[in-house]
């Protein structure tokens, strides 16, 4: 019984090991994902600074809505990319018939989008800092979770939903549209964590909490059911 | 069967007939709405109809998982289909009545909002339906639909903090209404509920006769090859 779990568990590392390991290299070789992504981030960028020109103390009012607006629509390119890429070839075929664990397979996706995502806000903050003349007023540091779950939260239901909207017509608009709705309450408590601690008179406590939870929740929902979703063909 | 449905229609018609005269005549006019008020009998009762609709589509969403029934699954599309139709009349009706009450047309109050982004996952879902080529259709939309229903607490939750708006519930809150009032609005959800049920039973009807003859027709071009080479 021990060793099977033992044997489960060295399967389930390495195939996330070799999943992730792939991704990254297609990634560092074509860079598809993290060019599109940070070109249309940085317009989104450009355009709405251009557009609003806003001072410092507006900029603190919007600038948390903007910025995980931002990423949100940038992320969903990256996600668009995840599993279409695995069609050619059938290479998502052979993931199906190899007895390698679903799960690992989805949590190695998920990986590799979130690291994505992350880069992308490394390199894009400090744009949005010259940009809307950003100074967080309260406790900056809290910024990082908040990025960190609030991007995992982005990125583990979007890895779930490309799959789904895999076997859909014009799939590349399906996916923020099953996407977006559920995001609600984790777009809501990102931005209103960041605008917390950009302003700095309430505390952002509660909206990283709420993140945590919401990341809880559905990172169980997408295990238990992405089995079924690779599966449904 | 076949007889017991336009007994039904006509039993319904009646209710809502019924149901309309008492909401717009016999229900007594409230103090400070005056008759902006009225919309309250259609409001709140195609609230309680989609809610229940929604919970529906969710246990036949489980059911169709646990058991691949494809009654379940029909259930689960027509449930989620005339729900979103009393989804969309409760978001019309209430920017109808903030409008002169609170002088506004929406807020982003607990329920508008979680009866807002509920709306929008179940439009999700029929989209889901309608684009999915895939042979497992019911099999996604079960999940999103279950992904729907672990949301739909967070958002509420989310919104919870910031003070609401909407008028307390009638049942469990602190509100009270005349007794006038009260029966007039129960009627007027049976009458609700009703209509909900014969739009569900004659569209489940469609269902299934389209699921046979789909089946038929596959069935028939398997024994008989219309390609004769």
């Amino acid at each position: 019984m021990n060793k099977s779990s033992d044997v489960l568990g060295n399967v389930t590392g390495s195939v996330i090991g070799a999943t992730l390991a792939k991704d990254l290299r297609l990634e560092w070789r074509s860079k598809d994902a993290i060019n599109s992504m940070l070109f249309f981030a940085l317009l989104v960028v450009v355009v709405f600074s251009f557009s609003f020109d806003p001072n410092a103390e507006e900029s603190r009012q919007i600038a948390g809505g903007l910025v995980w607006v931002a990423f949100l629509f940038a992320a969903v390119v990256a996600l668009n990319q995840t599993w279409a890429r695995e069609l050619r070839n059938q290479v998502l075929d052979a993931y199906r018939v190899s007895p390698a664990p679903a799960n690992s397979l989805f949590v190695a996706k998920a990986l590799g989008n979130f690291l994505f995502v992350i880069v992308l806000e490394t390199l894009m903050t400090p744009l949005f800092i010259m940009f809307y003349k950003l100074r967080a007023l309260g406790p900056a540091w809290q910024l990082i979770p908040v990025a960190v779950f609030g991007t995992w939260a982005i990125v583990v239901n979007g890895t779930f939903f490309a799959a789904m909207s895999l076997r859909t017509r014009s799939r590349e608009i399906m996916l923020p549209l099953l996407l977006f709705p559920i995001s609600i309450p984790a777009l809501l408590a990102m931005v209103n964590a960041t605008t917390a601690i950009l302003i700095g008179e309430l505390s952002a406590r509660f909206w990283i909490v709420l993140l945590a939870t919401y990341d809880v929740v559905f990172t169980i929902a997408c295990l238990l059911f992405f089995e079924l979703v690779l599966h449904a063909e | 069967m076949r007889r017991a449905f336009p007994i039904f229609a006509l039993l319904t018609a009646i209710l809502l007939s019924y149901a309309l005269y008492e909401a717009l005549v016999a229900a007594p006019t409230e103090q400070t709405m005056g008759n902006v008020q009225r919309i309250f009998y259609y409001h709140v009762p195609s609230a309680w109809t989609t809610f229940l609709l929604f919970t529906v589509n969710l246990v036949a969403s489980l059911w169709y998982l646990i058991s691949r029934s494809s009654k379940a699954d029909a259930i689960a599309i027509v449930t989620a289909e005339v729900g979103v139709v009393f989804c969309t009349v409760v978001l019309v009706t209430g920017p109808l009545w903030a409008r002169p009450v609170w002088g506004i047309w929406w807020t982003w109050d607990v329920r508008l909002t979680s009866t807002l982004v509920l709306w929008l996952i179940y439009i999700s879902y029929l989209m889901l339906r309608r684009f999915s080529t895939s042979g497992q259709t019911p099999v996604l939309a079960a999940a999103l639909a279950i992904f729907g229903a672990l949301d739909i607490p967070l958002v509420y939750f989310s919104i919870w903090i910031f003070r609401t708006q909407h008028p307390q519930p009638v049942i469990g809150g602190g509100g009270s209404i005349d007794s006038r009032m009260w029966h007039v609005l129960l009627i007027n959800w049976l009458a609700f509920l009703c209509f909900a049920a014969l739009i569900c039973w004659s569209r489940y009807r469609l269902e299934i006769l389209q699921r046979e003859l789909e089946e038929t027709q596959a069935l028939e071009s398997l024994l008989e090859p219309r390609s004769s080479r």
